[in-house]
């Protein structure tokens, strides 16, 4: 067991799935020589070499199509996009070629995009987004968002053997600042399972990425009141594992849905709907949001952090709840 | 054996009208169907375009990729997909490749004929099978990846992005632009300020072709060229191919956009009429040989008409089904390498660039001078898989020979 980053156990992910199937390729600007804008792929080149470590033009588009299209020879690529915030650029690829592919013509493609997501460096409004949603509502593709390094490995160990295309999500923020202790051996975190950080009985905080963080904080501090909440983190958001979200309520009574995504159509408005479809009468309270606000990222720090959800808006949402 | 360029024998000159008949006959039985009511969506036309799919598609072998646009059939007919498929898909028939979910087209088959389904969006094939010929270099086994575009595709982002990899790659891909005058109701002229749509190859540092697009020889040696040199290791190559859409963007569109005489001439100039006389005053073709092949296309058209007719159309249950895939890959990675090749030891490299010449402002004659428009050579990959390699480790150092048609591009 060693501690370690969750951008560590992420390259260990790739390192080993390389090492294991030569199927497996990287793709994307600057991973190569540079090992990546966040040196997430450093080292792979220097074992893997050109041909599976592939340094690309600045053209998302082109990563992607080629990534999609490697994947029809039966190889498994991971794609690395340098900010998420660049998916916008190749969503016709994603949206209409990859994720259509399998439903249409029976094509699977295998394949992983991998980008550093989120905000709360002061990246601005186009290094700091979660584009998630966009995708979650894209029948065909996957959506993965961990929060810790050790889901973060198992994750995208998964991501890559799914014969599906994998976005994986990898919050910036969290890259070096939390750590985990991680086994030597091998082992795999199933895409669609939702873990239990707390348990609780007062209400359930479902959550994902950074705010995964935030919630447990919140879950601390409302402990010391005599509020027990159970924090519930998602990891995938597509599929979703509504069982686990149902379970959780149906034990507490209570729901606050809690994302650094913003606010409209975001994944906590299909989480309250999917709760008020199906344990309506296991609510003891109305369902309660924290999320972003509905505005891009702004850059100044005062701006970005009342963009962004903070602890005390999750502590005080989670009070009102849990005394409704 | 050696084969000049230019040469066809007599039973690839008669395999070359046939695919173009069965081309132009499917698609006439498919005009008669939607004007029955029985196509579903919109029915595209190639006609006057057929020496094109099936000239270019004709160059591959069985091995390779093709990724069609909408007016590709002759492509799809010559790769071995049966006319009932195609009849299946307009008709939007269980029976149908994709079940109904999709029409046109719009279907492949990853495991036998090796052919990508397109979508409806311009240009987003070619980086799809640039991945095709990266995937099928590194697993060693020699492919080209074929695709089309139109002219009016050359102006989307995908095209540029997809050449451009392409092109840095060095892969083996042959990207046809089907040059047919007219993107909907928008002539070449005024969508590009060029003539030739193949002087966008220049751009990328790869070489182009410029060919009769209603000369059915004439494209598919051309193409039997490029595909060489793609083989070769001088991919990318761009064949542009002038042509005419004779027919409107899709059967709704009377095209009374075009000018009439603009018609008139290229009728004069049919692919098939043409080849045709051609071909029986070179006493390759005669009445009786004419009637055997027009009897065999007739048989397997109405048999695959029949079929399509009496199918049935899916069941609305099909309709939330196989979203994901569950299961193995239909296709597992068909390696014709030593695998050994990309795995460490014998895949580690040393981790760094080599920039030759510092980046020292030059002209195509050596003289430093960063004028406007001063020429730059296009570093070709080394044979070491280096930094500027992208492991294009099989590609031929040696010039091709001059081909037949006029090259374009780098030279």
């Amino acid at each position: 067991m060693a501690q370690t980053t969750m951008l560590e156990g992420i390259r260990q992910a790739l390192f080993e799935e390389m090492e294991r199937d030569p199927a497996v390729v990287c793709i994307g600007e600057d991973i190569g020589v540079y090992g990546g804008a966040f040196k997430v792929t450093a080292g792979l080149l220097e074992r893997f070499g050109w041909e599976r470590v592939i340094d690309t033009p600045i053209s998302e588009t082109a990563i992607i199509g080629a990534a999609c299209g490697m994947s029809y020879l039966g190889l498994r690529p991971v794609c690395e996009l340098q900010f998420v915030d660049f998916i916008a650029c190749c969503f016709n690829q994603l949206t209409n070629f990859v994720a259509k592919s399998f439903y249409l013509w029976g094509a699977p493609v295998p394949m992983v995009v991998r980008a550093p997501s989120g905000g709360g460096v002061h990246g601005g409004p186009f290094h700091s987004q979660n584009p998630e949603m966009y995708f979650a509502h894209t029948p065909g593709l996957k959506v993965v968002y961990p929060s810790t390094p050790y889901d973060a490995k198992g994750l995208m160990k998964s991501a890559i053997r799914d014969n599906n295309p994998v976005l994986f999500f990898e919050h910036k923020f969290l890259y070096r600042r939390i750590k985990d202790e991680i086994p030597e051996g091998e082992y795999t975190v199933p895409i669609g399972k939702a873990a239990i950080r707390r348990e609780g009985r007062d209400l359930t905080l479902v959550t994902y990425a950074a705010m995964a963080h935030t919630c447990m904080d919140a879950a601390a501090e409302l402990a010391k009141e005599g509020i027990e909440a159970e924090v519930l983190d998602l990891r995938t958001i597509q599929p979703l594992d509504k069982d686990s979200i149902l379970a959780s309520v149906k034990k507490t009574n209570r729901l606050l849905v809690v994302h650094e995504d913003t606010r409209f159509g975001g994944v906590a408005g299909e989480i309250a709907a999917i709760v008020f479809e199906n344990a309506f009468d296991d609510l003891d309270a109305p369902v309660r949001r924290v999320t972003s606000l509905d505005t891009p990222v702004p850059y100044s720090p005062p701006l970005e952090e009342r963009f962004l959800p903070q602890l005390k808006d999750v502590v005080v949402a989670a009070r009102e709840l849990a005394r409704y | 054996m050696t084969q000049s360029t230019t040469t066809v024998t007599p039973e690839q000159q008669l395999d070359l009208y046939r695919y173009m008949l069965l081309d132009r006959i499917v698609e006439d039985t498919m005009t008669k169907l939607f004007r029955q009511n029985k196509i579903v969506g919109g029915l595209y036309s190639s006609l006057g375009q057929e020496a094109i799919s099936v000239g270019t598609t004709y160059a591959l072998e069985k091995r390779d990729w093709i990724a069609p646009m909408i007016r590709n059939i002759g492509g799809l007919l010559v790769k071995g997909v049966h006319p009932r498929d195609i009849f299946t898909q307009h008709m939007a028939r269980y029976t149908s490749p994709t079940l109904g979910k999709d029409g046109t087209s719009h279907f492949g088959d990853l495991k036998n004929l090796h052919i990508v389904s397109p979508i409806s969006m311009l240009g987003d094939l070619i980086p799809v099978m640039t991945g095709v010929a990266m995937a099928g270099r590194y697993l060693g086994q020699n492919i080209v990846a074929l695709t089309w575009i139109g002219d009016g595709g050359t102006s989307t982002g995908a095209f540029h992005e997809g050449l451009n990899l392409a092109a840095q790659q060095r892969a083996p891909l042959l990207l046809v632009i089907e040059n047919n005058q007219w993107a909907y109701s928008t002539p070449v002229s005024r969508q590009v300020p060029i003539e030739h749509l193949a002087d966008r190859a220049k751009a990328y540092g790869c070489r182009a072709f410029i060919v009769d697009g209603n000369d059915v020889e004439a494209v598919y040696t051309t193409s039997r060229e490029a595909v060489r040199l793609c083989r070769a290791g001088e991919g990318p190559i761009v064949l542009e191919a002038k042509t005419m859409r004779m027919l409107g963007h899709a059967q709704h569109d009377p095209a009374e956009y075009v000018p009439k005489e603009m018609f008139d001439y290229w009728k004069r100039r049919d692919p098939i009429d043409s080849y045709e006389k051609r071909l029986t005053a070179a006493g390759v073709l005669t009445a009786k040989k004419k009637a055997e092949i027009l009897n065999g296309i007739n048989a397997v058209v109405q048999e695959d008409l029949a079929f399509a007719e009496s199918s049935p159309f899916p069941p609305p249950e099909l309709a939330d089904t196989a979203i994901y895939h569950e299961g193995p890959l239909p296709i597992e990675p068909q390696w014709q390498r030593p695998v050994a090749e990309v795995r460490p030891p014998r895949s580690s490299v040393k981790s760094e660039w080599r920039v030759s010449g510092n980046g020292e402002i030059k002209t195509s004659d050596g003289n430093s001078d960063a004028g406007v428009g001063a020429r730059h050579a296009v570093p070709l990959p080394s044979a070491t898989g280096d930094a500027e390699g992208n492991g294009a480790k099989r590609s031929a150092s040696k010039r091709p020979a001059k081909s037949a048609a006029r090259s374009r591009g780098r030279k």
